[in-house]
């Protein structure tokens, strides 16, 4: 792919084109972002901030909103499984 | 901390228009983003995409785009405010940030362009894996969500349906129906008031050609989707017109009922409203001495009367006043006004959801638990609807809707930071 970046998710590696953020990352390795209150899996919404349905663990900080931060080279991110 | 003459809160059309005014007539502006980059919903360029499509449509954004760079403003992506203070502070913490820091910013005059969210309605299904907003899935797929090949139907109600079906479409999307729940009478007769505005005809018109294959279903809505046999995916939706009710096989499904106004940091503010939206005089002044507001958040009116008040409230913030664009956004508040009527949601849409539907998807709080509550204190207490991380953005407007309660005070923080963030005194420098 040219132009990719190389990031793990939930300790696998994958690699993206360079401007893709973290939530279409996880849309395209078809890993929702987390599990609900009752244990549903869970993914993007709005795509904007708003809803917070994609926050994922990024480089070890908890609950950052997917859609809002781009992958980065050597990213690690985890689902909140 | 920084200190500025002009803060603008939001980089969309209008807070791009009202900070290059108040640059361009010597003030000092820092404008504040929850995006990876200036342009707002409707202008999105972050990304993958970015800049690909250098064509006609593309020329006023990337006009907007230029006159901010230029004008001198110091604009500050992916800063999402938690705290306001009308007497002249603002916290934000920056989201792409190695570190969750506090940002405190202090202003003499602050324009709040916040822009807009989609509205979402609960019905079975809805929290599948696969079911998006309509906006929503068009900035997933601006942000690297590839779709070609996908089977979509796009759903809900507002002219933001043809668009991002026109959009999916030309990003190789297979966009069987536009579902628009609006009865076609009210959409034929929206068309006929914009004789006066055929750059908006010639829009819409411009989308339908894009959609050739695409069915147009109005007076319709989807009112299931269905989950494939692992559970994490979509297999179809059920489309319905109150008589006639088939099942459409799918990928993905967009579905957005047309918008509601970002108003959180005017409530906090204490600005006063006129209904949803925040009351502005002619110069978009809030009830706020030095506090303005211009686009979505003063009513859903579109792109143009959000560049023309924010170039008013711009002005204002820098003493300045434009008769003539003062009327002209006059003109222009006729049009979120007959939107408004067009794509008002019918009473259907109201028994969508199902006892056991999620209504609250941060809390997961079905439709059952709440819908005998007295109203929001009373749900939020018993349920914990609401109270969750998207703190009622999303389930808020649903429960306005299904049940008439108006939304209770808004305070800070108005996104989740951590608490030891939260806590801590900014330095004064």
């Amino acid at each position: 792919m040219p132009d990719c970046l190389s990031v793990t998710i939930n300790g696998a590696p994958r690699q993206v084109p360079r401007g893709t953020t973290v939530a279409a990352a996880l849309l395209i390795a078809a890993q929702p972002s987390r599990l609900s209150v009752l244990g549903e899996p869970r993914a993007a919404l709005c795509g904007m901030g708003i809803c917070f349905e994609c926050r994922a663990t990024i480089n070890g900080i908890q609950h950052r909103r997917s859609c809002q931060i781009l992958c980065e080279q050597g990213m690690t991110i985890r689902t909140n499984r | 901390m920084t200190r500025t003459e002009v803060l603008v809160i939001g980089a969309g059309p209008a807070g791009i228009a009202a900070a290059a005014a108040a640059a361009e007539n010597g003030r000092r502006v820092v404008v504040l983003d929850n995006n990876l980059s200036a342009g707002g919903q409707i202008w999105r360029s972050a990304t993958v995409k970015a800049n690909k499509s250098s064509d006609q449509r593309n020329r006023p954004k990337l006009r907007a785009l230029e006159r901010l760079e230029r004008c001198g403003a110091q604009l500050l992506p992916c800063r999402s405010v938690y705290s306001a203070e009308a007497s002249g502070t603002v916290v934000a913490v920056d989201e792409a940030g190695s570190a969750i820091e506090p940002e405190q910013f202090h202003f003499d005059h602050l324009i709040l362009a916040t822009g807009a969210r989609e509205r979402f309605l609960p019905f079975p299904g809805w929290t599948l894996p696969g079911v998006f907003g309509a906006g929503g899935l068009q900035a997933l797929v601006e942000g690297g969500y590839p779709v070609a090949g996908k089977r979509v139907v796009v759903a809900g109600t507002g002219p933001l349906l043809l668009a991002v079906a026109a959009h999916l479409a030309e990003d190789g999307a297979i966009v069987s129906h536009v579902v628009e729940q609006a009865p076609l009478r009210r959409l034929l007769w929206l068309i006929a008031s914009l004789g006066r505005d055929p750059a908006k005809l010639i829009e819409g018109a411009r989308y339908r050609a894009a959609l050739g294959r695409t069915a147009y279903r109005t007076g319709s809505w989807v009112d299931e989707a269905i989950a494939a046999r692992d559970g994490m995916s979509l297999e179809a939706v059920r489309i319905t017109n109150g008589t006639r009710t088939w099942t459409e096989p799918c990928d993905l499904l967009a579905c957005g009922y047309h918008l509601v106004p970002n108003t959180e940091i005017a409530e906090l503010l204490g600005c006063n409203f006129r209904g949803r939206f925040v009351k502005v005089d002619h110069e978009q002044r809030t009830s706020l001495e030095n506090v303005f507001a211009a686009g979505e958040p003063t009513g859903i009116g579109g792109l143009e009367a959000a560049l023309l008040q924010g170039e008013i409230a711009g002005m204002a913030a820098a003493g300045r006043s434009s008769t003539s664009l003062i009327t002209r956004a006059a003109k222009q508040r006729g049009f979120g006004n007959r939107l408004e009527k067009a794509f008002a949601l019918r009473n259907e849409l109201r028994s969508l959801a199902r006892p056991g539907t999620i209504v609250c998807r941060c809390e997961d709080v079905p439709l059952a638990s709440i819908r005998d509550r007295t109203g929001w204190t009373d749900a939020k207490l018993q349920t914990r609807c609401g109270m969750g991380p998207c703190q009622g953005r999303v389930c808020g407007p649903a429960v306005e809707y299904l049940f008439g309660w108006t939304p209770v005070s808004v305070r800070q923080p108005l996104i989740p930071v951590p608490l030891d963030v939260f806590c801590r005194q900014p330095e004064n420098d």
